[in-house]
C-alpha cells in the first residue's frame, strides 16, 4: 500500500507527495502529459528531441546538471509514445535544488541555438545506433506503419525518419514548449525523505508563480478498426529469419486491458510460457520467442515476434505459432496457470515498489492515467479476471483480420 | 497567491555539500553452515520481498575448455532427476519469482527473487539444481543451436566485435578475460565435461551465500537445512595463473559492416585491481574523465560536438587484473576524430589545473550516488558481495569515502601523468 498526499498548487500543478523517512533521499518527478502521438506527422520525434533539449540550459541556469551534481544528485529522463517523464534523485537536504532547477525549466528553456544545434547531431546518433546501425533496428519502424494508418502510434518515439529531426528548427522548439510544458500539462511527485508541509511551501514557492498555460486537449485520429489481415515481408543483411505478428489490443484503461496483459504471460513470460516451451523446446522452430506489449494509453498492439532455427520455414513457423493461438481460443485455461501469471503480476508489482524513484514514477504515471490511487487497486483487477475473459479476450484479440504480420527474412 | 517578488531565480538555493553526508555501509549479519559455507545478511527494505544469491567459485578461471563453465551455469535449470527444465521452470514461475543464473570470470551465480512467503517452496529445488541437475543431451543441444544463432547476429554489431576485441588484446587470447565464444566452442561442448564440470565446481565447489531483503526470522534455520550438509567449501579451488599476454599492436581498425553508419571506439590500458593503492583516487579521476554525464567526455564530445549518443569511461570491475577503458559509439565519419579528442581531454588532465568547482561537484556527484546507491537492501549487499568476492573488508568502503573528500586536484594531475598517457592505450574502431 503506497500511501500519498495530493494538492494543487495555486496555478494549478498537481503536486502527490510519497514520504518514506527511511531513506536518505528525496526524488522529484515531473511527468508532462505530451508523447510521441502529439507530434505532427511532419515533424515527428519531436518530444523525444524536446527531451534532450530540457538538458540545454533554462532562461535563468545555462546548465541543468552541473547545480544538480554539484547537490550530490543525478537526474533522467525518458520518452514514451505517450508521455515524458523526468527525474531527479538527490540528498534530501538539497531537496530545494531539485525544485529550483525543475520549476526554472518549466518557467522557460533558454532556447539556445547552439544547443539545438548539438542535440539534433545526439539525437541522430541514437537513431543510427538503436534503429539504423542494428541488425532488426527497423522491425518497429515497419510493424507500426503497418499496424496503424491513422492514429500517431504508427511512428516510433524516435521519429518516423531521421529528416525530421535534421530539419527541426528553433521556433518549432517554442511553440511545442509553450503548448505542452506548463504547469496545467503537468503532474509533480515528490518523495522520500521529505514533508507534505514542506514540499507545499517549496512547491508554492518555486512553481507557483509560472503561468499556468491552456491545458492540451487531446484530439487525435482514432485508429479506424481493421477489418483485413495485413502481411508484409521484407528481406534484409540479417543473420537469421524472423516472424513479427501484431493484434491490436484495448487501450490501457479499458476493463479488457487486465486479461490482455495476462494472455502476454501465459504467451511469453518465461521458461514456461506457452510459445517457449512448445516452438522453442518441443519443436525447436525458434531459438527465441516472445509475446508482449507497450501499455500503450490509447488502442495498443500485442505483439509476437521469434528468431527462427536456421532451416526452418517461416510459413512453418506461423502456422506452429497458430497452433498455440488455436489452443488459446478454444480451451479455457486451468486454474493453476492462471494463478501462475497473476502470482507473476503481483510479484513484479512488489519488486517495482522497491526503489523510491519507480514508486514516484509509478505515481506520477498512475495520476496521468486518472487517479494515483489506482497504483494500489490494480492488483485486484488483475485477480478477479477469470478463464472466461482470457478466453473470450483470446477469440477477440488473435483473429486474423486484427492481425498485422511481418516476414523479416535473411537476404 | 502572487510570485513573491524577492524570488531571484538566478541563485541556486543552499546546499548541503554532500560530501559532508554521513554515509554508513549498513552492517551484514554474518552465519557459517555446518558445512562451513559463509552467509552474509542484510535484513531491511520495505516491501516483502527477498534476494538470495548462491556464489559459486565456477567461472570461465576452472574451465579446462573454452564455453564449459558457461553451459554449466546455463544449464543448471534445464533438467534434474525429478523434473523436466520446464517443470522446474514452472515452479519457480508459478510463485511469481524469478530463477536467474549468470556465468562470470571467477565465479558464476544462481541468483532467486521471490516474495519472503514463498521462499520455503522454493529452496528445496534450488538444492536440487546444484546436487541433481542431468544437464539431458537434448537440452544441451538446443542450447548449443540457440547459441549459435544469438552470436551470429551479436558478431553482427560493431560494440559486441569492439568489445571482444580489446580484451583480447588487453589480457590475450587464452586469458579468461580475454577470450570469447566462437560457433567452434559451442560445436565443441559436451554432455561428460559439463557433467565433470558440474561436479567438481558446483556439487564439490566453493559457494558463498548473499541474502537480502526482508527475511524470515529462521533464515538460518532454512539454509542451513537445504545446503548446510551438502560436500561444499571441502576441497580447495585449484590454484590456475593465467599469463597476461598483450597484443603487440596497439592501433587496429576493423571493418565489421562496409555499409555500418556508426564506429564502436574502445580506448583501454591495462590498470591494477581494487588492492592497488592508485585505485581509488583513480576512480575520482576517471568519473572526472568520463565517469558520469557531467564529464569532461560527455561535456566535449556529445555535449559540445554532438558525435555521440555517449561516451564513458570505466574501470573494469575484474577480481585480478584489469583496465582503464573509454568506450563509445560514434558517427561513422567521426570517429577519428573523437579518438584526437579523448587524448585531447587526457593531456589537459595531464597539464592543466583542475577548478576547484569541478572538483566540488566531482566529489559530489560521486557521494550522493553512493549514498543512492545504498537505497535499498538490494544495493547494499550488491556493495557488500563487492568488497567480500574481492578479498576486502569494509575499510575499503570507508577509505573511498575518505579518497573522495580527501582528494587534491594535483594528486589527479599526477595520476593522470602517470596512467593517462596516450602512448599505453590501446586503440580499436569497428566499423
Amino acid at each position: 500500500m503506497i500511501k500519498y498526499e495530493r494538492f494543487t498548487v495555486s496555478n494549478g500543478l498537481k503536486v502527490l507527495v510519497h514520504q518514506d523517512h527511511s531513506t536518505p533521499m528525496a526524488v522529484v518527478n515531473v511527468l508532462y502529459d505530451v508523447g510521441a502521438r502529439d507530434e505532427e506527422p511532419t515533424h515527428t520525434g519531436f518530444a523525444h528531441l524536446f527531451e534532450h533539449l530540457m538538458f540545454g540550459g533554462s532562461v535563468n541556469i545555462p546548465v541543468y546538471d552541473e547545480p544538480l551534481q554539484v547537490a550530490g544528485g543525478e537526474n533522467n529522463a525518458y520518452t514514451t509514445n505517450d508521455l515524458t517523464n523526468y527525474y531527479c534523485q538527490l540528498p534530501a537536504e538539497n531537496l530545494e535544488t531539485a525544485f529550483w532547477l525543475e520549476s526554472d525549466r518549466m518557467l522557460s528553456l533558454a532556447f539556445s541555438e547552439k544547443s539545438l544545434d548539438v542535440q539534433r547531431k545526439v539525437v541522430s546518433e541514437e537513431f543510427k545506433e538503436h534503429y539504423i546501425n542494428k541488425p532488426y533496428g527497423d522491425v518497429w519502424k515497419i510493424l507500426r506503419e503497418l499496424a496503424y494508418k491513422q492514429h500517431p502510434y504508427r511512428w516510433m518515439t524516435i521519429g518516423r525518419e531521421l529528416r525530421h529531426i535534421e530539419k527541426a528548427e528553433l521556433d518549432d522548439v517554442k511553440r511545442f514548449f509553450f503548448k505542452h510544458y506548463t504547469p496545467s500539462n503537468a503532474i509533480l511527485v515528490v518523495a522520500g525523505n521529505v514533508y507534505v508541509d514542506q514540499v507545499r511551501m517549496l512547491a508554492e514557492k518555486w512553481f507557483g508563480g509560472i503561468a499556468p498555460g491552456l491545458r492540451y486537449e487531446r484530439n487525435l485520429p482514432g485508429e479506424p478498426q481493421q477489418v483485413e489481415e495485413r502481411r508484409m515481408e521484407v528481406k534484409a543483411k540479417v543473420p537469421l529469419d524472423a516472424f513479427y505478428k501484431t493484434w491490436h489490443m484495448s487501450a490501457r484503461m479499458d476493463p479488457r486491458y487486465y486479461a490482455a496483459d495476462l494472455i502476454t504471460d501465459m504467451l511469453g513470460g518465461g521458461g514456461s510460457s506457452r510459445l517457449y516451451e512448445s516452438l522453442v523446446k518441443d519443436k525447436k522452430i525458434f531459438s527465441n520467442i516472445d509475446c508482449y506489449h507497450f501499455g500503450s494509453h490509447d488502442t495498443g498492439l500485442l505483439t509476437i515476434e521469434g528468431k527462427l532455427v536456421r532451416g526452418v520455414d517461416i510459413r512453418t513457423a506461423e502456422a506452429a505459432v497458430e497452433d498455440v493461438l488455436e489452443k488459446m481460443r478454444t480451451d479455457l485455461v486451468e486454474e493453476k496457470e492462471l494463478q501462475k501469471v497473476k502470482n507473476k503480476t503481483e510479484s513484479i508489482m512488489a519488486f517495482e515498489d522497491m526503489s523510491v524513484m519507480s514508486r514516484a514514477s509509478s505515481l506520477a504515471y498512475y495520476e496521468l492515467l486518472g487517479d494515483a490511487d489506482l497504483m494500489n487497486t490494480e492488483l485486484k483487477k488483475y485477480q478477479s479476471v477469470t478463464a472466461e475473459e482470457i478466453l473470450k479476450e483470446c477469440r477477440q484479440i488473435f483473429r486474423p483480420e486484427n492481425s498485422n504480420t511481418l516476414y523479416y527474412l535473411s537476404e | 497567491m502572487s510570485l513573491p517578488s524577492i524570488l531571484d531565480r538566478k541563485i541556486p538555493p543552499p546546499i548541503k555539500d554532500a560530501v559532508d553526508l554521513r554515509l554508513e555501509l549498513k552492517p551484514y549479519t554474518k552465519y557459517i553452515l555446518d558445512n562451513g559455507v559463509e552467509v552474509y545478511a542484510i535484513d531491511a527494505g520495505a516491501e516483502e520481498v527477498l534476494q538470495l544469491e548462491m556464489v559459486f567459485f565456477a567461472g570461465d578461471w576452472y574451465e579446462g575448455q573454452n564455453g564449459i563453465a558457461a553451459a554449466t551455469n546455463f544449464l543448471l535449470k534445464n533438467g534434474s532427476s525429478k523434473r523436466t527444465a520446464y517443470e522446474i521452470n514452472e515452479h519457480f514461475d508459478y510463485f511469481g519469482s524469478y530463477l536467474n543464473r549468470n556465468c562470470y570470470n571467477e565465479t558464476s551465480n544462481i541468483i532467486l527473487h521471490c516474495l519472503t512467503k514463498h521462499l520455503h517452496e522454493l529452496l528445496p529445488v534450488m538444492r536440487e539444481l546444484i546436487t541433481d541437475a542431468t544437464f539431458p543431451q537434448h537440452e544441451l543441444d538446443i542450447y548449443k543451436q540457440n547459441m549459435k544463432q544469438r552470436l551470429e547476429v551479436n558478431l553482427k554489431k560493431c560494440e559486441v566485435v569492439a568489445n571482444r576485441q580489446i580484451d583480447e588484446y588487453l589480457y590475450g587470447h587464452d586469458h579468461p578475460y580475454g577470450k570469447y565464444s566462437t560457433l567452434e566452442t559451442y560445436d565443441a561442448l559436451d554432455r561428460d565435461a559439463i557433467m565433470s564440470f558440474y561436479e567438481r565446481y558446483y556439487g564439490r565447489g566453493r559457494c558463498v551465500i548473499f541474502v537480502a531483503g526482508i527475511l524470515p526470522s529462521d533464515i538460518h534455520h532454512q539454509l542451513n537445512q537445504h545446503f548446510g550438509q551438502l560436500p561444499l567449501n571441502k576441497e580447495a579451488l585449484p590454484e590456475i595463473q593465467y599469463p597476461v599476454i598483450p597484443s603487440t599492436q596497439k592501433k587496429n581498425r576493423i571493418i565489421n559492416d562496409p555499409e555500418g553508419l556508426q564506429g564502436a571506439v574502445r580506448i583501454a590500458r591495462p590498470f591494477p585491481n581494487r588492492h592497488h593503492p592508485d585505485y581509488k583516487q583513480a576512480m575520482v579521476l576517471n568519473t572526472l574523465l568520463g565517469g558520469f554525464f557531467g564529464s569532461r567526455l560527455m561535456d566535449n564530445i556529445r555535449e559540445d560536438k554532438g558525435y555521440t549518443y555517449g561516451i564513458y569511461s570505466y574501470l573494469q570491475n575484474h577480481i585480478g587484473d584489469s583496465a582503464w577503458v573509454i568506450s563509445t559509439e560514434a558517427g561513422r565519419d567521426v570517429c577519428e576524430d573523437t579518438i584526437k579528442e579523448v587524448y585531447h581531454e587526457m593531456k589537459r588532465l595531464r597539464e592543466e589545473e583542475i577548478p576547484e568547482d569541478e572538483m566540488m561537484m566531482v566529489k559530489n556527484y560521486l557521494m550522493g550516488t553512493i549514498l543512492g546507491d545504498l537505497d535499498g537492501p538490494f544495493q547494499i549487499i550488491g556493495r557488500w558481495k563487492n568488497i567480500i568476492l574481492n578479498g576486502l573488508d569494509e575499510q575499503y568502503f570507508y577509505e573511498t569515502l575518505t579518497t573522495i573528500r580527501d582528494i587534491s586536484p594535483e594528486a589527479l594531475n599526477a595520476l593522470a601523468q602517470k596512467y593517462l598517457r596516450e602512448e599505453d592505450f590501446y586503440e580499436l574502431v569497428v566499423v
